[in-house]
C-alpha cells in the first residue's frame, strides 16, 4: 500500500496501472512459455537462467542485448509518432530499409571528407530517405484517400526489393555475397565495445526517445498531432490543419525509421547486406505496443526484445532449446499485452481492483 | 392494484459517484409517469437498471407486485418492459419489418418467411395504431418515422411498460403532437409509459404524474396538474430558475456576418445549401429555427471555413472570408460552438487546460519561442476559466471526457467566448443540457451580444429561439424562406414555414 501511494507521486494511477498490468502480460508470456518448454521436455528454469545471464550476464553480453534493442527502439519511436497522429505506419521496415540504403550510398561514395562531416552527412541521407519514404504514403492518403496501413506496407515490399535489386546489381561489391563494398572509414558511427557490435547508434536512439517525448508533449506541433490523433474534426474546428499534421506526422516517423536503418549501417554491418534485417520495421509496431505508445515504454520494452534475442541465442546454445522459443516468447508478450482485459479480468478474479 | 412498476431503495454505485442513492419510484398501471433531473441526476441509470442494463447494488423491483430480477434486458422484454433509447438502435439497411422482427424473425425450413413477417407487423402496426411503411428501408426514413418503429419494435415485442428516454430531442413540433397521440393511445390500451425529458412543459402537458431526481435521490412525485414549471425546475435544481430573460434593449449595429447566395455540397454530395442569403448584425442574436437536415449542418460547416463554398459569399464585417481557412476565421474573431460536441468541439482524451486552448494554442500567451507550449500559463489560463464559468472538475489536469456533459459544454462555452469573439456561431448549445447549463449558457449568450457581438444561433428547440432571438430566420431545403421578429410570429407560422407549408 506503501509503495503504491509513492509510486503514485511519480507517475498518475492510471499510468501506473498501465505498466502494472503490462508487466504482468510480459510474466504471463514467461509462465506460458516456461509450460511450452515442460511439455517439449526441457527444463524451463534451466532455459530461463541461460536465457538470463545471455542477456544480461556480463558486459559484453548487455552489449549485445542493446545492440539488438536499438534498431527496433527506433523503429518503435517510429510507429508511435505516427501513431499519435491517428495514423498507423506499419511500414516501417520499407522506411527503415531506405534510409540505410541512403547511408550507405553516402558512405561509399565520398572518401576524403572529414569524418563528422561524413557522418552527419549520411545520417541526415538516411532521415531524408526515410522520411521520403513516409512521404509517399502520406501524400496517396491526404490527396487520394489510399489507407495507409496498405500503402505503407506495399512500400515496404517495394523497398525491399528495390534495395535487394541495387545491391545484386548496380552497387554489387566483388564476390559472391549480395551487398556493398564497406563505407569509408569517416562514416562509420564509432563502436562502444571491444569485440561487441555496439555502437553510438544508441545514442542517436536515447537521444530520439527524449526528443519525440519533448515533441509530442511540450510543442505546438506535438499538440497538434495529438489533437489531430484523439479527434480530427474537433482539430479541423479548431484551425488545425489536419492534412498538414498527416504529412508531418508519417514524414517524421519515416525519418526515424530511416536514421535506425543509416545507425545499423553505419555502425554495425559498415555496409548494405541484402537482408541484413531481419524484420526490425515489423517488430518496432510490436515493441511501441508492448511500450504502452510511450517513448520511454518502447525504450523498456526494446530492450526487453533486444534481451530475448541476444540471451535466446545462448539458451539454444548452452541447453539446446530452440531458437523459435524465443520468438514464441515474443509472440506471447504482444498477445498479452494486447489483451488488457483479459490481465484484468484475471486481476480481479485475485481479488484485485483495479 | 399493484403498480405497473415498483423500485425500492435502489442503490447503485460507481467509483466515486453514488448513482442511485436509496431510490424509491413507483408507476402506476396505465400511467404516463415522467421522469426529470438533471444530467447527472441518475435518471437513466435507474432506468437502465429497470431494463436489465445494470444491476443495482441494493434495492428491489416488483413488476405487477411481483418480485422481478432483470439480470438482462431479454429479461426486461419477457416482463414486458420495453426501452426506446435516445439513439436509435435501428439498422439502417433492413426494411422496417426486417428492424421490427430483428431476432426473432419467424421461419420456415431455416429461411426467413417474408409473408408470415410482413403479415405479423402490419398486424402490429393497426394494433397500436403505428402508420409507417414496413417495407420501406429504415435509412429513407424521418427521423420522427425512425423513432415510430423503435417504439414498434419494442410494442411488437411485446412490452406493456415503455420508456422513453428524451423521445422529442429530435422531433419537429409536428412530430412530437403525433408521438403525444400515440402515447396516450398506449395508455388507453392500458400500456404504461415513463417519459424522460429535459423539457419541462412537455413533460407537463403529457404526464399524469412527475417524480424528480437530484444527485441519485428523488427529491419528490406530484401530480401534473397540480404544479407548474417553475416548481418542477426549482425541484431540479434546488433553487428558482430564470425562465424568461430580461433582455436588453440594444439597438443593433453594423452587419457582422453577410452570407450571399451561399451553396455547399453534404458528405454525400448532394446540393444542401441552395443560396442561403442572411445577414447577423453586432449586438443582435439571429435564431435560425428548422427541422434538422435542412442544411443547417453545412451551413455551420461553410461559415467556418470547414465545408466549400461552392457558390456565393460570406463577409465577416466588410472583410471576404468565402475562402478563409478555420483558423483564419478564428483569427478574424469568429466563434463557433458546434451542434454534436463530442465530434467537433472537445477532445476527451485532452485535459481541461488542453481543451481550453484549443485553437488559440499558438497564441503568443500560451507559448514559448514560438514552438513550445506553455502549459504552466496555460494551467493558470485554465484555472480562471474554470473559476469564471464554473466548470465543475476535479482539477484542471482531467481529461474533459470524464466531466459531465453540461460541463463539458461549459469547456466549450468558456474557450469561445473568451476569445472575445465578433461573431459566434452556436449550433444546438444547450442540447441535451440540463436546466441549470442551460439556463447558464443562455445567459453566456445573451451577455455576447449584449457585448456587442453578433450571434448566430441555430437550434432544433424553438422555445430557445424564441427566448433568445432578435430575429428568428427559418430555413428549408437549403434556402431561407423566411425572416421573422418574434413579436409578430408565432409557433404555427414557424411550424409551417419550418415544414415547407408557406412560403415567407
Amino acid at each position: 500500500m506503501k509503495a503504491r501511494e509513492l509510486l503514485s507521486r511519480v507517475v498518475s494511477p492510471e499510468t501506473l496501472r498501465d505498466i502494472i498490468i503490462q508487466i504482468i502480460a510480459i510474466l504471463m508470456a514467461f509462465l506460458v512459455g516456461a509450460g511450452v518448454l515442460l511439455v517439449t521436455g526441457y527444463n524451463p528454469v534451466d532455459a530461463y537462467a541461460a536465457m538470463f545471464r545471455g542477456a544480461f550476464g556480463d558486459v559484453f553480453r548487455v552489449g549485445q542485448t542493446l545492440t539488438q534493442a536499438t534498431p527496433i527502439l527506433f523503429t518503435a519511436l517510429a510507429f508511435l509518432f505516427s501513431f499519435k497522429s491517428g495514423l498507423f505506419n506499419i511500414g516501417a521496415e520499407g522506411q527503415f530499409l531506405a534510409g540505410a540504403f541512403a547511408s550507405a550510398l553516402v558512405g561509399i561514395s565520398f572518401q576524403n571528407l572529414p569524418a563528422p562531416l561524413h557522418v552527419l552527412l549520411a545520417l541526415a541521407a538516411g532521415a531524408v530517405a526515410g522520411g521520403l519514404w513516409g512521404l509517399i504514403p502520406a501524400v496517396l492518403k491526404t490527396r487520394f484517400g489510399a489507407h495507409e496501413v496498405i500503402t505503407t506496407m506495399m512500400l515496404s515490399y517495394v523497398a525491399l526489393y528495390l534495395t535487394s535489386y541495387m545491391v545484386n546489381y548496380p552497387f554489387k561489391a566483388p564476390g559472391w555475397v549480395s551487398q556493398t563494398v564497406m563505407i569509408a572509414e569517416s562514416a562509420r558511427l564509432p563502436r562502444l565495445l571491444q569485440g561487441a557490435q555496439l555502437s553510438a547508434s544508441i545514442f542517436i536512439a536515447l537521444a530520439l526517445v527524449l526528443l519525440t517525448r519533448f515533441i509530442l508533449n511540450r510543442t505546438i506541433l506535438g499538440y497538434e498531432i495529438r489533437a489531430t490523433g484523439l479527434n480530427p474534426s474537433a482539430a479541423e474546428n479548431a484551425g488545425i490543419d489536419v492534412k498538414r499534421g498527416m504529412i508531418l506526422a508519417l514524414v517524421v516517423s519515416g525519418a526515424i525509421a530511416g536514421l535506425g536503418g543509416s545507425g545499423e549501417i553505419m555502425g554495425v554491418h559498415r555496409r548494405f547486406i541484402d537482408g541484413f534485417s531481419p524484420g526490425y520495421g515489423w517488430d518496432g509496431l510490436a515493441v511501441a505496443l508492448v511500450g504502452g505508445l510511450s517513448p520511454v515504454g518502447s525504450l523498456l520494452a526494446a530492450i526487453l526484445f533486444g534481451a530475448l534475442r541476444s540471451g535466446g541465442m545462448i539458451m539454444t546454445r548452452v541447453t539446446g532449446v530452440p531458437l523459435d522459443i524465443v520468438f514464441l516468447l515474443q509472440a506471447l508478450v504482444i498477445l498479452f499485452v494486447a489483451a488488457p482485459s483479459l490481465i484484468r479480468a484475471i486481476l480481479k478474479r485475485g481479488g484485485l481492483r483495479w | 392494484m399493484a403498480p405497473a412498476v415498483e423500485m425500492r431503495s435502489i442503490v447503485k454505485t460507481f467509483p466515486g459517484v453514488t448513482a442511485n442513492d436509496g431510490v424509491d419510484f413507483s408507476v402506476e398501471k396505465g400511467e404516463i409517469h415522467g421522469l426529470l433531473g438533471e444530467n447527472g441526476a441518475g435518471k437513466t441509470v435507474l432506468m437502465s437498471i429497470l431494463y436489465g442494463l445494470y444491476r443495482p447494488d441494493a434495492g428491489e423491483i416488483y413488476i405487477d407486485g411481483e418480485r422481478a430480477e432483470i439480470e438482462s434486458p431479454a429479461a426486461a422484454m419477457s416482463l414486458g418492459i420495453g426501452m426506446v433509447h435516445q439513439h436509435f438502435m435501428l439498422v439502417p439497411s433492413l426494411t422496417v419489418a426486417e428492424n421490427v422482427v430483428l431476432g426473432r424473425e419467424p421461419t420456415r425450413k431455416g429461411l426467413i418467411d417474408e409473408g408470415e413477417m410482413l403479415e405479423r407487423v402490419r398486424a402490429s402496426c393497426a394494433e397500436f395504431r403505428l402508420d409507417v411503411d414496413i417495407e420501406a428501408p429504415v435509412h429513407t426514413l424521418s427521423v420522427g418515422v425512425q423513432q415510430r418503429v423503435e417504439i414498434l419494435k419494442a410494442l411488437h415485442r411485446g412490452a406493456d411498460i415503455l420508456i422513453l428516454d428524451e423521445p422529442t430531442a429530435v422531433l419537429t413540433p409536428q412530430e412530437v403532437e403525433d408521438l403525444f397521440m400515440a402515447i396516450r393511445a398506449f395508455t388507453d390500451q392500458g400500456k404504461t409509459v415513463i417519459f424522460i425529458s429535459h423539457k419541462l412543459r412537455e413533460v407537463l402537458s403529457i404526464c399524469d404524474r412527475i417524480t424528480v431526481l437530484k444527485r441519485g435521490k428523488v427529491v419528490g412525485t406530484v401530480e401534473a396538474s397540480e404544479t407548474d414549471m417553475g416548481e418542477l425546475a426549482e425541484m431540479m435544481v434546488g433553487r428558482r430558475v430564470v425562465y424568461s430573460f430580461e433582455k436588453a434593449k440594444v439597438a443593433p449595429g453594423e452587419a457582422m456576418l453577410t452570407v450571399e447566395g451561399l451553396e455547399a455540397l453534404d458528405d454525400r454530395g448532394v446540393p444542401t445549401l441552395r443560396g442561403v442569403d442572411l445577414e447577423v448584425r453586432g449586438s443582435e442574436i439571429l435564431g435560425l429555427a428548422g427541422v434538422e437536415g435542412n442544411g443547417q449542418t453545412e451551413l455551420v460547416e461553410a461559415l467556418m471555413g470547414l465545408r466549400e463554398a461552392r457558390e456565393g459569399r460570406v463577409s465577416l464585417g466588410s472583410t471576404d472570408i468565402t475562402g478563409a481557412s478555420p483558423d483564419e476565421r478564428i483569427r478574424a474573431g469568429v466563434s463557433h460552438i458546434p451542434e454534436d460536441r463530442h465530434k467537433r468541439g472537445f477532445i476527451p482524451d485532452f485535459s481541461v487546460t488542453d481543451n481550453l486552448i484549443l485553437g488559440s494554442h499558438r497564441e503568443a500567451r500560451f507559448t514559448r519561442w514560438g514552438f513550445v507550449i506553455d502549459y504552466e500559463a496555460a494551467a493558470g489560463h485554465a484555472q480562471a476559466l474554470v473559476e469564471d464559468y464554473s466548470i465543475v472538475t476535479p482539477g484542471v489536469g482531467t481529461h474533459a471526457g470524464n466531466l459531465s456533459g453540461g460541463n463539458q459544454q461549459k469547456v466549450i462555452v468558456a474557450r469561445e467566448f473568451d476569445r472575445n469573439p465578433r461573431l459566434v456561431i452556436a449550433a444546438q448549445p444547450t442540447r441535451g443540457l440540463d436546466v441549470g447549463a442551460t439556463e447558464y449558457v443562455r445567459k453566456k449568450l445573451l451577455d455576447m451580444r449584449d457585448g456587442g457581438s453578433a450571434v448566430l444561433l441555430v437550434s432544433a428547440d424553438l422555445d430557445e429561439i424564441w427566448a433568445l432571438s432578435d430575429r428568428i430566420a427559418v430555413i428549408y431545403e437549403g434556402r431561407i424562406v423566411a425572416v421573422r421578429d418574434p413579436a409578430e410570429t408565432d409557433e404555427t407560422e414557424l411550424g409551417l414555414l419550418m415544414t415547407g407549408g408557406r412560403r415567407g
